[in-house]
């Protein structure tokens, strides 16, 4: 029946005809976990979901550069700054093999930038965060990866294939992210008082944001329904949270920290973790522009792109004029 | 905000060892093959993933066209004698 509300309401017209049996081989190919490729046909309403879906996980990455790039010069010591480059440059390469994605569903990689730098485009709440201490580094790849990880292993079997294939990519080096970062609390949780004091202000800071990385309550996610009949998504917001709770906080207790959530408990019943309510009036502030640092951040990646403008343009001039050369030789 | 010209797209193949073939890994944006191949390097082989590595611009590949792969493929479908379990030898012929 579902087919019926994409369609435009001209019923009976041969397309309208033509456009529901599509459809319904579509919907069957999915359901026989078959992947989708580029050339194949695919409604509009998949492709705009995907490209949404795709291009705001390549700017997150993007962005996500930013909060942790703050600390490349300031890193403890020489293999903690080795660490964080690799670290930062994964994020960066994640970027580009989600571009190179969304690029197959006809959408160009300088429209995606545009919209990103424009301020058109979404990208995830969690990077408009500030990094003020060495810690908010260890709190980020343990708890922010750690958000990620959840959220991209159920991609993997995404039915786009182009997607699928570019999140088994990330999610074999998102691994490394995560224990870098916990390697970091670890030896904060070890040190003096004040490392201690330090590691549990940051993770009283990035914990809920975490939480929020999952997205609205089930209740409120608009896109939930028609991903997961598409097998672009196979868990809902809440059961991703909740699973990451689950994980997540006994490494917190590991390290010594106390979560910051006083009605945060361990339900004996079912085994999982029961966590106070989120606070989404922040949430929808961040995502509309207001968090700490969305200013910033974006201002940070336009200045990056003017900068390198010079860079794109040159190398363009050059290779006109190795072509020019090869061509008057021949 | 837009540039006197994009990047050219190339496509990526991987020889993940010796002995193996190259395969379709993704893409990378290059102002030609050199940088491509440099960009190709960074982006899909920062942990040895790679012992050699193609690249060839998007615009030159041709490909088959999916809704028409039924046509395209039909020659291949009716012709079981290609396959050796087509053939009914006895129990007792061994190492056929
Ligand atoms: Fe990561």
């Amino acid at each position: 029946m579902y087919t019926q509300g994409l369609l435009t309401p001209s019923p009976k017209s041969p397309a309208a005809v033509e456009d529901a049996e599509l459809l319904a081989r579509f919907q069957a190919r999915i359901d026989r976990e078959e992947k989708i490729e580029p050339k194949d046909w695919m409604p509009d309403q998949y492709r705009q979901t995907l490209v949404r879906q795709i291009s705001q996980h390549a700017h997150s990455e993007i962005v996500g550069m930013l909060p942790e790039g703050n600390w490349i010069g300031r890193a403890p010591t020489l293999l903690r700054k080795s660490i964080l480059i690799a670290k930062v440059q994964d994020e960066g390469g994640h970027g580009a093999y989600l571009y190179s994605a969304a690029e197959t569903l006809g959408v160009s990689r300088a429209e995606l930038i545009d919209q990103l730098l424009s301020g058109r485009a979404k990208y995830s709440s969690i990077f408009n965060y500030p990094t003020p201490t060495w810690a908010d580094i260890g709190a980020i790849g343990w708890l922010v990866d750690g958000a990620a990880i959840m959220n991209q292993i159920p991609l993997c079997r995404c039915s786009y294939g182009p997607y699928a294939r570019a999140m088994v990519r990330v999610c074999k080096e998102e691994s490394f992210h995560q224990r870098q970062g916990y390697d970091i609390m670890l030896q904060l949780a070890r040190g003096t008082p004040a490392q201690r004091q330090m590691a549990q202000d940051a993770f009283n800071r990035w914990w809920w944001p975490s939480l929020m990385m999952f997205g609205p309550s089930d209740g409120a996610s608009q896109h939930t329904a028609l991903s997961v009949r598409w097998k672009i998504k196979r868990f809902t917001n809440d059961e991703l949270r909740q699973k990451f709770v689950d994980f997540t906080v006994p490494q917190a207790h590991f390290l010594g920290l106390t979560v910051p959530d006083p009605l945060l408990h361990l339900d004996e019943s079912t085994g999982h973790y029961r966590f106070g309510d989120i606070d989404w009036s922040e949430f929808q502030a961040v995502l509309a522009g207001n968090g700490p640092c969305n200013r910033e951040r974006l201002a940070a990646r336009r200045a990056a792109h003017e900068d390198g403008r010079w860079v794109r343009e040159a190398a363009l001039a050059y290779a006109d004029k190795l072509t020019s050369r090869t061509r008057s030789v021949a | 905000m837009s540039e006197r010209k994009d990047w050219e797209l190339y496509e990526i193949f991987v020889r993940a060892r010796g002995g193996l073939d190259h395969k379709h890994v993704g893409s990378v944006h290059a102002a030609g093959a050199e940088m491509a191949l440099e960009h190709a390097r960074d982006l899909y082989t920062r942990r040895l993933e790679g012992v050699s590595i193609w690249v060839v611009r998007s615009a030159d590949i041709v490909a088959s066209d999916p809704t028409d792969s039924d046509p395209f493929f039909e020659p291949a479908r009716d012709k079981i004698y290609r396959h050796p379990t087509f053939y009914n030898i006895p129990d007792e012929v061994e190492t056929l």
